[in-house]
C-alpha cells in the first residue's frame, strides 16, 4: 500500500497500470489496446517487471486522458475475473468504505 | 465580520479567469500535467485517490451566512452534496470535476473565498480561536492580527517558494483553542505589565513526521511590530531552511538543529535591520483594519430570560446547553458549538442541506456569522440566550444538536485511505467505529473531556500527536495497523503523546480504546480528574499493562 511514487517495481504477481482520468479524476485502467477504461475488467494484466515498465511507459507518454499512472497489483480469480490487489486499490474501485453523507451532484 | 474591499474582489475574479484559461489549455493538451499541476495546486486543487479535491480557506475561521450558503450551493451543484471541514479552518470539496472547477471557483469568488495559498510552500491560511471576539477575557480580537497577516502574506513574492509549507496560528485568550504550540509560528496575544498589547512569539512547532512543540523566542513583541518581526523570521527560515530534503525542510527542523537561541539571535539581528522600515504598522493602519471588523449590535439582555429558564426544564435541552454552550463576553449572549460529529458520521462533514440550515439559523439567531474550529466543528459566536431553546430545536431537527462536544466521540480524523493518496490506513471508519462504541452519551459525559485524534499517515493531518488518545495509521505487509499514543494535548500545555505499545490491527483499535478508557475510569483520582491528567500523573505503563494483557 505504499504511495505510488515510492513504489519500487518489484513485480511478484499480476499487475496492471492505473491512473485518474484528467477531466474528472475518475479511476481508470490501461487497456491492452492502449486506451483507458473505467472498468477494471478491461485492464491489461502483466506479470513481469519489464512488461510492467513497458505498460507504464506506454501510459505515461504525453497524453491528455489520464494523470498519475502507476503500477498496481491485481488479483485474478479462478474464472479469470480481475480484482484490485490491495485495500488501497479496492477503495479506488469501490469508493470510500462508508456511506457518503450527500447526494449526487447536479452539474454534468 | 470583516468587510472585504474592491481590491480583493477584482483580484479574485481575475484569478478565476486565469485558472479557467489554464484548465482549458490543460484539457486541450496545450499544457501537460507537469506544467499544470503547480498551477492547480496554487489554487488549492489536489488530485486525491479517486477525484479532484478543492481546498478553500476560511480566513481565521470566520464565515458569513451568505458565504456558507454559497458553499452549500457548490457542494450541491458541483460535488456530491457535502463538504468537509478540516483541522486548518478550511473546507474541502472532495468530488469536483476539473472542467467544473472554474465555475465552482467563480461562485466562491463572488462571496470572497478561494483556495489560493491553501497548498504549496507558502504562508498558509492563518488560523485562530473560533471564539475570537466573543469569548470573555480576551486581550484583543486575534482576527484583526490574522487579517493583517493575511494581507501581508497573500501573494507575497518573497515567501511564495519557501523551503516548505508555513503555518501561523494566533490565540488571544487564556485557554488556547488554536493549538499555537504546534504551528510553525505561534502567536500569543497578551498585555505586558504596563498594559501594552503584544505577542509572545513561538517558533518551530509542528506535527507530521518529526513533531515538535514550539519554542518561545520572544516573550513580548509590541503588537505593531508584528509584520517586521514575522518578516525577520521568514527571512531567516527562507535563507537557512533546508531545501535538499523535503523531510527536513520545515522551520521546526531548522530551529531544532541550530537551537532556539541561535535562531532567535538570527531573527533579532534581521529584525533590527528592518524594524523601522515599511513594515512598521502605524496606528492608522491598525485602526483601519480594526474598523473593517463589524461587530453585532448587541442589545442589553438578561442572562436568564423566561424562555431559557423554561427550556432548562427539558433534560435534553439542559444537556445540550451544558455541553455545547459557552459564556459570552456580552451578558445575555452565548457561544454555541455545533457538533459535526453525529455518532457514526464522518467527522467534519456537513451536507449541503445542513450548511443551508446553519446559514439560516445564523441569520435568524447569530447576526449571520459562523465560525469553523480546528476540532472540525462549527460555532455560532453570538446567540441571545432567549433564542437558545428555539435554536436548539431547529438544530436538533437537522441532526446538528448531538451533545458530544469535547467528549470521546467528538473525534478529529483526517480523510485517510478512503480519500487521500498519501495514506497508509483508513481514519474515518476508525473514528466512526470508536464513536459507536461510546454511543451512550450519558456514559461519554461520565468520562469527561477526552480528545481522540486519528491520522491515516505520518503527515499528521488529524493531529494525532496531540490527541489525548492519538491514533496513527501505519502499514505492515499490506495491512492497516495503528499506533496508539496517550497524553498528548494541543492547548496551552501542549505536549506530544507517548507511545503505548506495539501497533494493533484495524479490528483491534475500537476495543483497545475502550480498554484505555475503562482503565482511566478505574485509575482516575477523582471523577473530576481528566483523562489527560490521569495519564500525566501515572504515565502510560498502567494503561499498557492492562490494555495489552487484554489483547
Ligand atoms: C489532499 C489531501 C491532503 C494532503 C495531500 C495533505 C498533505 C499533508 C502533508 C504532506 C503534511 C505534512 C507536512 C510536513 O510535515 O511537511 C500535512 C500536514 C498537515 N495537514 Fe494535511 N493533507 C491533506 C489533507 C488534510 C486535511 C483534510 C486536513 C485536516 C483535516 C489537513 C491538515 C493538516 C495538518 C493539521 C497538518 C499538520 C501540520 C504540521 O505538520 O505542522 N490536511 N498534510
Ligand atoms: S495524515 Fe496522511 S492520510 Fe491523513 S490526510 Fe494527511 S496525508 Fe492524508
Amino acid at each position: 500500500m505504499a504511495a505510488p511514487q515510492q513504489q519500487k517495481l518489484k513485480v511478484n504477481g499480476p499487475v496492471t497500470v492505473t491512473a485518474n482520468r484528467l477531466t474528472d479524476g475518475v479511476v481508470v485502467w490501461r487497456t491492452a489496446a492502449g486506451g483507458w477504461s473505467t472498468d477494471i475488467a478491461e485492464a491489461a494484466i502483466v506479470t513481469t517487471a519489464p512488461e510492467a515498465i513497458a505498460l507504464l511507459e506506454s501510459a505515461s507518454t504525453p497524453h491528455n486522458e489520464a494523470v498519475g499512472a502507476y503500477v498496481a497489483p491485481v488479483v485474478l480469480s479462478g474464472n479469470g475475473a480481475i480484482g484490485p490487489g490491495n485495500l488501497r486499490e479496492r477503495i479506488r474501485v469501490a469508493g470510500p468504505t462508508f456511506a457518503l453523507p450527500g447526494a449526487e451532484p447536479h452539474a454534468s | 465580520m470583516y468587510v472585504y474591499d474592491e481590491f480583493d474582489r477584482t483580484f479574485l475574479a481575475e484569478r478565476v479567469a486565469e485558472f479557467r484559461d489554464q484548465v482549458t489549455r490543460r484539457l486541450d493538451g496545450a499544457l501537460n500535467e507537469d506544467e499544470f499541476k503547480p498551477l492547480r495546486l496554487m489554487n488549492g486543487v489536489y488530485l486525491q485517490l479517486h477525484a479532484y479535491m478543492l481546498r478553500v480557506a476560511i480566513p481565521y475561521g470566520t464565515l458569513s451566512a451568505h458565504q456558507l450558503r454559497r458553499m452549500a450551493h457548490v457542494a450541491r451543484v458541483y460535488d456530491r452534496g457535502y463538504g468537509h471541514f478540516t483541522t486548518r479552518q478550511n473546507i474541502q470539496f472532495n468530488w469536483i470535476k476539473l472542467d467544473n472547477l472554474p465555475d465552482a471557483m467563480a461562485e466562491l469568488a463572488e462571496v470572497g473565498v478561494h483556495g489560493i495559498q491553501t497548498s504549496g510552500n507558502c504562508i498558509r491560511n492563518v488560523t485562530t480561536d473560533q471564539w475570537a471576539g466573543a469569548v470573555p477575557g480576551e486581550f484583543d480580537d486575534p482576527r484583526i492580527w490574522a487579517e493583517i497577516l493575511r494581507q501581508y502574506s497573500t501573494l507575497h513574492p518573497e515567501f511564495t517558494y519557501l523551503p516548505r509549507k508555513f503555518k501561523i496560528a494566533i490565540t488571544a485568550a487564556g485557554h488556547d483553542r488554536a493549538a499555537i504550540k504546534v504551528h510553525d509560528v505561534g502567536l500569543r496575544l497578551h498585555r505586558n505589565d504596563v498594559g501594552e498589547l503584544g505577542f509572545e512569539v513561538l517558533v518551530g512547532g509542528g506535527l507530521g513526521r518529526t513533531p515538535f512543540v514550539g519554542k518561545s523566542i520572544r516573550p513580548f513583541l509590541p503588537a505593531r511590530e508584528l509584520l517586521s518581526y514575522i518578516e525577520a523570521i521568514m527571512r531567516v527560515y527562507n535563507q537557512y531552511g533546508r531545501r535538499d530534503n523535503i523531510y527536513k525542510a520545515r522551520i521546526k527542523i531548522l530551529v531544532h538543529e541550530i537551537g532556539a537561541e541561535a535562531f532567535a539571535e538570527a531573527v533579532e539581528a534581521e529584525w533590527e535591520a528592518i524594524r523601522d522600515g515599511a513594515l512598521h504598522l502605524s496606528d492608522e493602519m491598525i485602526a483601519d483594519i480594526r474598523s473593517r471588523f463589524v461587530y453585532p449590535a448587541y442589545e442589553a439582555l438578561e442572562d436568564e430570560p423566561a424562555e431559557f429558564v423554561a427550556a432548562m426544564g427539558d433534560p435534553r435541552f439542559a444537556t445540550w446547553f451544558a455541553n455545547s454552550v459557552h459564556a459570552h463576553k456580552v451578558p445575555g449572549y452565548s457561544i454555541v458549538t455545533i457538533s459535526l460529529k453525529p455518532v457514526g458520521a464522518p467527522p467534519g462533514d456537513a451536507t449541503a442541506d445542513q450548511m443551508d440550515t446553519i446559514a439560516d439559523l445564523a441569520d435568524a439567531y447569530a447576526f449571520g456569522e459562523i465560525r469553523v474550529g480546528h476540532e472540525q466543528n462549527l460555532c455560532l459566536p453570538s446567540v441571545a440566550r432567549r433564542d437558545l431553546p428555539e435554536l436548539w430545536r431547529r438544530l436538533d431537527a437537522a441532526g446538528l444538536a448531538t451533545p458530544n462536544v469535547n467528549l470521546v466521540n467528538d473525534i478529529i480524523a483526517c480523510p485517510g485511505l478512503d480519500y487521500c493518496a498519501l495514506a497508509n490506513a483508513r481514519a474515518i471508519p476508525v473514528a466512526q467505529e470508536i464513536a459507536k462504541r461510546f454511543a451512550d452519551l450519558d456514559k461519554a459525559r461520565g468520562i469527561g473531556r477526552l480528545h481522540i485524534n486519528i491520522s491515516g499517515c505520518i503527515n499528521a493531518c488529524g493531529h494525532h500527536h496531540v490527541g489525548h488518545i492519538g491514533i496513527l495509521g501505519v502499514e505492515k505487509n499490506g495491512q492497516e495497523f495503528y499506533q496508539i499514543t496517550l497524553g498528548g494535548r494541543a492547548d496551552e500545555q501542549a505536549q506530544l503523546g507517548t507511545l503505548l505499545g506495539p501497533a494493533v490491527s484495524y479490528d483491534q483499535v475500537p476495543g483497545l480504546v475502550e480498554d484505555v478508557v475503562a482503565t482511566y475510569m478505574e485509575l482516575r483520582a477523582t471523577p473530576q480528574e481528566l483523562f489527560v491528567d490521569t495519564v500525566a500523573r501515572l504515565g502510560v505503563e498502567p494503561f499498557k499493562e492492562r490494555v495489552y494483557a487484554a489483547h
